[in-house]
C-alpha cells in the first residue's frame, strides 16, 4: 500500500506549493499538520506535502508577512500552531493564481496544438 | 544561552504538535497508540534535518550555525590540543613574518612621507659621478640662481648633509655633545613642519650677524631638557655662545630617518646660504612643486635651465649641477629600498604559503581520521554544506589564533626594529603596526584559512557514507588518492623552501663577500672620539694636536693615535684637484675625496704607505705644503707617471707637493670601487669637517675610555662627555642596510626550511602509521627491517628530489630578479645552488628517518592482530 500511494504521488512545481497552502489558509487558519492532511485530502490522496517542504514553506511566508502565527487550542482540545492568511498573502495568492492560470493554459495550448501538415 | 533558543523550542513544540495530532489520527483509525507514534514519526521524515532546513528560513540561522559551529570547534580543539597548539604556531609564524614585512613596507613604500601635502615635495640633487656627498649637493651660488629662475617650485629650500663634529653644550654638567643640523631658515615651513611649541625659524634670524637660534627635536627635548616648556626662549650654550631656543619640533618629525637614515639628531640650526658662499658644495635641496606640476617636468626644465645658468654665471664647478636629477622625495628616501622590500615581501608571502601547504596538509590527515565522525554527522542530518562549514570554521578559528599570536610577536619584532636607530634604513623609527596593517592582518587570516581549509573540507565532504562507516578505510583505493595529493603539496612545499632557500644563499653570499672586501684600512681595536681644543693659530693647533697624541699615546695599551676630521664609509666631502702643468679637458671631473689628518693617521687606521712618507709635524704651516694621495689618484692625475714630488693644484690656496702614496680605501661605501682622495696636513690646514682622535690599542677600548677622557680632560676642561666609536661600528653602520636584508630573508628561509621538514615527516610519519598492516604483512612474507627503512627513506628522498628539480628551475627565474641587489655573486652561483639541495636533500632525509625507523620497528605479529 505504501508503495502505491508513493508511486500515485505527484511531485509538486516548483512555487505551487506556497499557493496551495495559501489556499489552503483561505478557508480557515490551520495548523501544519491540518494543512498537510487537508491538500492531501483535496487531492485525493495524490499530492502529499513533505513536511521537510511543508515547515520551510510556513516559516518562510511567516518571515515573509504573507501569513501570520499563533499558538491556540485546537478542536481536539491540543495546543498547535495556528497559521492564518493576512492581507498581504491573498494579494500575493491572487497574484499567484493568476499566474499559474496562465501558465497552464500556455503550457496547455503547446501540449494540445495539432501537428502541423508537414 | 542562545539567541535562537525561545524560537528554536517554539519550532521543537510546532514539530511535537504535528506529530501528536498525526498519532492521534491513526489511533482513532484503530491502530495501538506505540504504532501511531511510530508511524507517525515515520511519515514525518528525519525531525533534525526539517528544523535544520525550517531554522535556515529565519535568516539568521548562519549565524546560529556558526555559534554552533564555533562551540563544537572549541570542543573538538581541546581535544586535541597538540594538533591545535601545532597549528596555530605554524599560522602564527607566517602571519606574524607577514605582518612585520607589510608593516615595514607600508611606512617605507606606501605610506606618504609624515609631511604635508608630501607628495609635492621633490629631492633635487645634482648629478657627480663620483660618489659622495659633494657630488650631489649645491654650491650657494648655484642654489640662488636655481631658487630664483625655475618655474616648477613654490619653494626651494635645504638643509646641510656633512655632519661634522658635534656641538657641544655646556651649563648642564660636564660638556655634552650635542648632533645638530643646519637647516635654511625656509627648510621646515618647505616641509609643512611646524613646531609643536614656539616658533618656526625667521628669515630674518639667518641673516648674517643676527643671533643664533636653534630648533629642539622631540626627543632631545625630552631627555635633556626633561619636557620643560620654559626651554623655549631661553638661551642654551653650544660651542661656548648662546644659542636661543625658539621652539621644540613635533614628535612626529624625525630628521634623521628621512633625510639621514641611522643617525641622531638632536636640535636644527638656522644657517644662511650668504655665510657659506664660498665653501663650495654645501646643501642638500628639497623643493615643493606647484600644484599640478610633476617632477618629470621639473627634471625637464631643470635640464634646460642648469645650462644655461652655468653659461652665464660662470663659476666654477658647475657639471655636477647641469645633471641634476629631480625626483620624488618619496622615491628619493624609499628609491633604493624598493627592490629589497619587495623580494623580502615576496619571501614572507612564500612563508605563508608553505605554512598553508603544511596546515592542509595536517588537516588533512586529521579529517582521515575523522571521516567517521562526519559520516556519522551526515547520517544523523547534517548537510554536506554544513559539514564544509563545521571545517572551514574550524580552520578559521585555528587562523584567527595564529593571527593574533602572530600579531603579537610581529608587535615585538616591529617595536624592536623601530628602535635599531642605528640601522641606515630610512624611515624605520617610523614603522608601526596601525590600522592598515591590522585590516592586512585579517586579510591574510582569512585567505590563508580558506587556502589551508578548503581542499581537506572538499575531500571530506565527499566522502562515501556508507564505505566509511562500514570500512576502516586502510589501504583503500582511495586512501591512496588522499596520499597522492599529500604527496603533491609536499613537493610543492619543497619547492617553495628551495626558492627561499637559493634567494637566501644568494644574498648571504653576496653579504659575505661584502664582509671579505678589502677595506684599505684595519676596523678592528680601533676606535674615534669626538675631541675638543682651543686653538687660535695654525702653530697653536699643531702644538696642542701634537701634544694631545704625545700624550695618550704614552697611556698604558695604546699603540697608537692621531687626529683625523674625518672617518672613511663615516661622512665624506670633497675638493678639487689637478696636476700642475696638464691641460685637462673642458668638462673633466677634478672631484676628490679630502681628509685633514695628522702625522700617524695612516699607521693607526693600518692603511699601507705605497709611496714616500707619512706627514711629520714639523710639516710647518708656513713651509711647502705637502699632500699624500691615493692610488687611484695617482692614476687619474699622474697617468703612467710618478706621482712622488709632483705638485698639485685645487687643494687649499696654493700649490701642494706630492710626498706619497697610500693604498686604496673604501671611502663612501664598502660595494663601491675607491675614487682618488686626498690627505691634507692637520699642522696646514685649518679646514676641518670635524675632529676626532683615533686610538688603537690592543686592550678593550672600553677600559681604556676613563683614561684617555681624563687626559683630553687635563689638556681641556671642554672637552665634551664622548664615547668611544670603533671603526668596526661605522663600517657595520655602512653594511648594515645589507646585513638587515640578508639576515631577514635567511631567517625566512630558516622558518620555509622548517615547515618544509615538518610537511615532510608529517606526510612520511601519517602514511606509516596508516601502512602499519601493509608493513606487517611484507615483513611476515619476509621483507627484512633494512629493506622496509629503505622503502620509506627511498618515498621520502623521491618527494625531496621533485621538489628541488622544480625548485631548482624555479630558483634560476627568480635569482634573475635579485640580480641587482646581488654583490660580486652571480645568480646562477653553483655553490649556492648546490649547497642549497645539499641541505634540503639532508633536512629531507632526517624528516624521513624517523618514521622510517618506526617503519622498521613495526612488530609484525601485533601489526596484524591490530584492527
Amino acid at each position: 500500500m505504501a508503495k502505491s500511494a508513493y508511486q500515485n504521488r505527484v511531485e509538486l512545481v516548483q512555487g505551487t506549493l506556497d499557493m496551495l497552502v495559501l489556499k489552503t489558509l483561505q478557508w480557515g487558519e490551520q495548523h501544519g499538520y491540518g494543512i498537510s492532511q487537508a491538500i492531501r485530502a483535496r487531492s485525493n490522496d495524490v499530492l502529499q506535502v513533505e513536511t521537510g517542504s511543508l515547515y520551510p514553506a510556513l516559516h518562510r511566508l511567516e518571515r515573509a508577512g504573507w501569513v501570520s502565527a499563533e499558538w491556540k487550542k485546537s478542536d481536539a482540545n491540543q495546543r498547535a500552531k495556528f497559521y492564518r492568511i493576512t492581507a498581504l498573502g491573498k494579494k500575493h495568492l491572487a497574484n499567484d493564481y493568476e499566474r499559474w492560470g496562465k501558465m497552464v493554459a500556455t503550457i496547455e495550448a503547446i501540449m494540445s496544438a495539432k501537428e502541423s501538415a508537414s | 544561552m542562545s539567541l535562537f533558543d525561545g524560537r528554536k523550542k517554539d519550532l521543537k513544540e510546532e514539530i511535537e504538535s504535528h506529530l501528536r495530532m498525526a498519532a492521534a489520527d491513526r489511533v482513532a483509525a484503530g491502530a495501538t497508540p506505540e504504532d501511531a507514534r511510530i508511524d507517525a514519526m515515520r511519515e514525518f521524515g528525519n525531525m533534525p534535518l526539517v528544523a535544520d532546513v525550517t531554522r535556515e528560513r529565519w535568516g539568521w540561522l548562519r549565524m546560529e550555525n556558526l555559534v554552533q559551529d564555533l562551540r563544537y570547534t572549541w570542543r573538538t580543539l581541546k581535544r586535541d590540543r597538540g594538533f591545535a597548539a601545532v597549528a596555530i604556531l605554524i599560522l602564527a609564524l607566517g602571519i606574524g613574518a607577514n605582518v612585520v614585512v607589510f608593516s615595514v613596507v607600508n611606512t617605507v613604500l606606501l605610506r606618504p612621507l609624515p609631511f604635508d601635502h608630501s607628495q609635492e615635495l621633490a629631492w633635487i640633487a645634482a648629478g657627480g659621478n663620483v660618489g659622495g656627498l659633494s657630488d650631489v649637493t649645491y654650491r650657494t651660488d648655484s642654489y640662488e640662481a636655481f631658487r630664483d629662475h625655475n618655474q616648477s617650485f613654490r619653494a626651494v629650500s635645504g638643509f646641510v648633509p656633512f655632519r661634522g663634529t658635534d656641538f657641544k653644550l655646556t651649563g648642564y654638567g660636564d660638556p655634552k655633545p650635542v648632533a645638530g643640523v643646519w637647516v635654511m631658515a625656509d627648510f621646515l615651513q618647505t616641509l609643512g613642519v611646524e613646531p609643536m611649541l614656539g616658533r618656526n625659524f625667521m628669515a630674518q634670524e639667518a641673516l648674517p650677524g643676527s643671533a643664533s637660534v636653534a630648533l629642539l627635536t622631540y626627543p632631545y627635548w625630552k631627555t635633556q631638557f626633561h619636557g620643560d616648556q620654559s626651554i623655549v626662549g631661553r638661551s642654551i650654550t653650544l660651542d661656548n655662545a648662546p644659542v636661543t631656543v625658539v621652539g621644540v619640533l613635533p614628535p612626529s618629525f624625525d630628521f634623521g630617518s628621512v633625510f639621514a637614515p641611522g643617525t641622531r639628531t638632536d636640535l636644527l640650526r638656522a644657517i644662511h646660504p650668504y655665510d657659506v658662499r664660498n665653501y663650495g658644495h654645501m646643501f642638500s635641496l628639497v623643493g615643493r612643486l606647484k600644484p599640478g606640476v610633476t617632477p618629470a617636468q621639473a627634471q625637464a626644465e631643470a635640464s634646460v635651465l642648469f645650462p644655461q645658468m652655468r653659461d652665464a654665471l660662470k663659476t666654477q664647478n658647475w657639471i655636477n649641477d647641469a645633471n641634476t636629477v629631480i625626483t620624488g622625495l618619496k622615491e628619493h628616501v624609499s628609491g633604493e629600498l624598493r627592490r629589497s622590500l619587495i623580494v623580502l615581501w615576496c619571501a614572507v608571502g612564500m612563508i605563508l604559503l608553505i605554512a598553508c601547504v603544511n596546515l592542509s596538509n595536517l588537516l588533512m590527515a586529521r579529517a582521515a581520521g575523522r571521516s567517521k565522525e562526519f559520516a556519522m554527522r551526515t547520517a544523523l542530518g547534517a548537510g554536506r554544506g554544513r559539514i564544509v562549514r563545521q571545517l572551514l570554521t574550524e580552520s578559521l578559528v585555528l587562523s584567527t589564533a595564529g593571527a593574533l599570536l602572530g600579531l603579537g610577536l610581529a608587535f615585538a619584532a616591529v617595536m624592536y626594529l623601530a628602535h635599531q636607530g642605528s640601522l641606515a634604513l630610512p624611515l624605520l623609527s617610523e614603522v608601526r603596526i596601525d590600522g592598515v596593517s591590522l585590516l592586512w592582518t585579517l586579510a591574510i587570516a582569512m585567505v590563508a584559512a580558506v587556502l589551508f581549509g578548503i581542499v581537506p573540507a572538499v575531500r571530506v565532504s565527499g566522502i562515501n557514507l556508507q564505505e566509511t562507516l562500514k570500512d576502516s578505510g586502510h589501504g583503500t583505493s582511495a586512501g591512496r588518492k588522499h596520499e597522492r595529493m599529500r604527496s603533491t603539496l609536499v613537493v610543492s612545499e619543497i619547492a617553495l623552501a628551495c626558492v627561499l632557500l637559493v634567494g637566501a644563499g644568494l644574498l648571504l653570499r653576496s653579504f659575505m663577500k661584502v664582509m671579505d672586501v678589502d677595506l684599505g684600512f684595519q676596523p678592528s681595536h680601533t676606535a674615534a672620539l669626538p675631541i675638543a681644543f682651543n686653538a687660535n693659530t695654525d702653530e697653536q693647533r699643531g702644538e696642542v694636536l701634537h701634544e694631545m697624541v704625545r700624550r695618550v699615546g704614552d697611556l698604558p695599551g695604546v699603540e697608537a693615535t692621531a687626529f683625523t676630521d674625518a672617518l672613511p664609509l663615516d661622512s665624506n666631502r670633497s675638493w678639487g684637484l689637478q696636476a700642475k702643468g696638464r691641460s685637462y679637458p673642458p668638462d673633466w671631473d677634478n672631484d676628490i675625496y679630502v681628509s685633514v689628518v695628522s702625522p700617524g693617521f695612516f699607521h693607526a687606521m693600518g692603511i699601507r704607505i705605497v709611496a714616500g712618507r707619512d706627514f711629520a709635524w714639523t710639516d710647518a704651516p708656513k713651509g711647502r705644503q705637502v699632500i699624500l694621495i691615493n692610488e687611484a689618484t695617482a692614476k687619474r692625475d699622474w697617468p703612467g707617471q710618478d706621482p712622488l714630488g709632483k705638485i698639485a693644484v685645487g687643494v687649499g690656496p696654493g700649490e701642494s707637493t706630492v710626498i706619497g702614496v697610500v693604498a686604496n680605501v673604501r671611502e663612501s661605501s664598502v660595494e663601491k670601487a675607491s675614487s682618488p682622495q686626498v690627505f691634507v696636513p692637520v699642522t696646514q690646514s685649518n679646514d676641518l669637517a670635524g675632529q676626532n682622535l683615533l686610538v688603537r690599542s690592543s686592550l678593550p677600548l672600553d677600559s681604556l675610555a676613563p683614561s684617555v677622557m681624563s687626559t683630553l680632560r687635563s689638556m681641556n676642561p671642554g672637552q665634551p662627555a664622548t664615547t668611544f666609536r670603533t671603526l668596526d661600528s661605522v663600517v657595520d653602520h655602512s653594511t648594515s642596510p645589507r646585513r638587515f636584508f640578508a639576515v631577514l630573508v635567511g631567517i625566512f628561509a630558516g622558518l620555509g626550511l622548517l615547515l618544509a621538514s615538518l610537511g615532510i615527516y608529517g606526510v612520511i610519519s601519517y602514511t606509516v602509521t596508516r601502512q602499519t598492516q601493509e608493513i606487517g604483512v611484507r615483513m611476515a612474507l619476509g621483507a627484512t627491517r633494512e629493506r622496509v627503512q629503505m622503502v620509506v627513506i627511498w618515498r621520502t628522498l623521491r618527494m625531496a628530489l621533485i621538489g628541488i628539480a622544480v625548485g631548482t628551475a624555479a630558483s634560476f627565474a627568480v635569482a634573475k630578479t635579485i640580480i641587482t641587489m646581488l654583490f660580486v655573486t652571480e645568480p646562477t652561483d653553483p655553490v649556492t645552488f648546490v649547497g642549497m639541495a645539499v641541505l634540503l636533500l639532508g633536512v629531507a632525509f632526517v624528516a624521513g628517518y624517523f618514521p622510517a625507523r618506526r617503519a622498521a620497528r613495526i612488530d609484525p605479529m601485533v601489526a596484524l592482530r591490530s584492527e
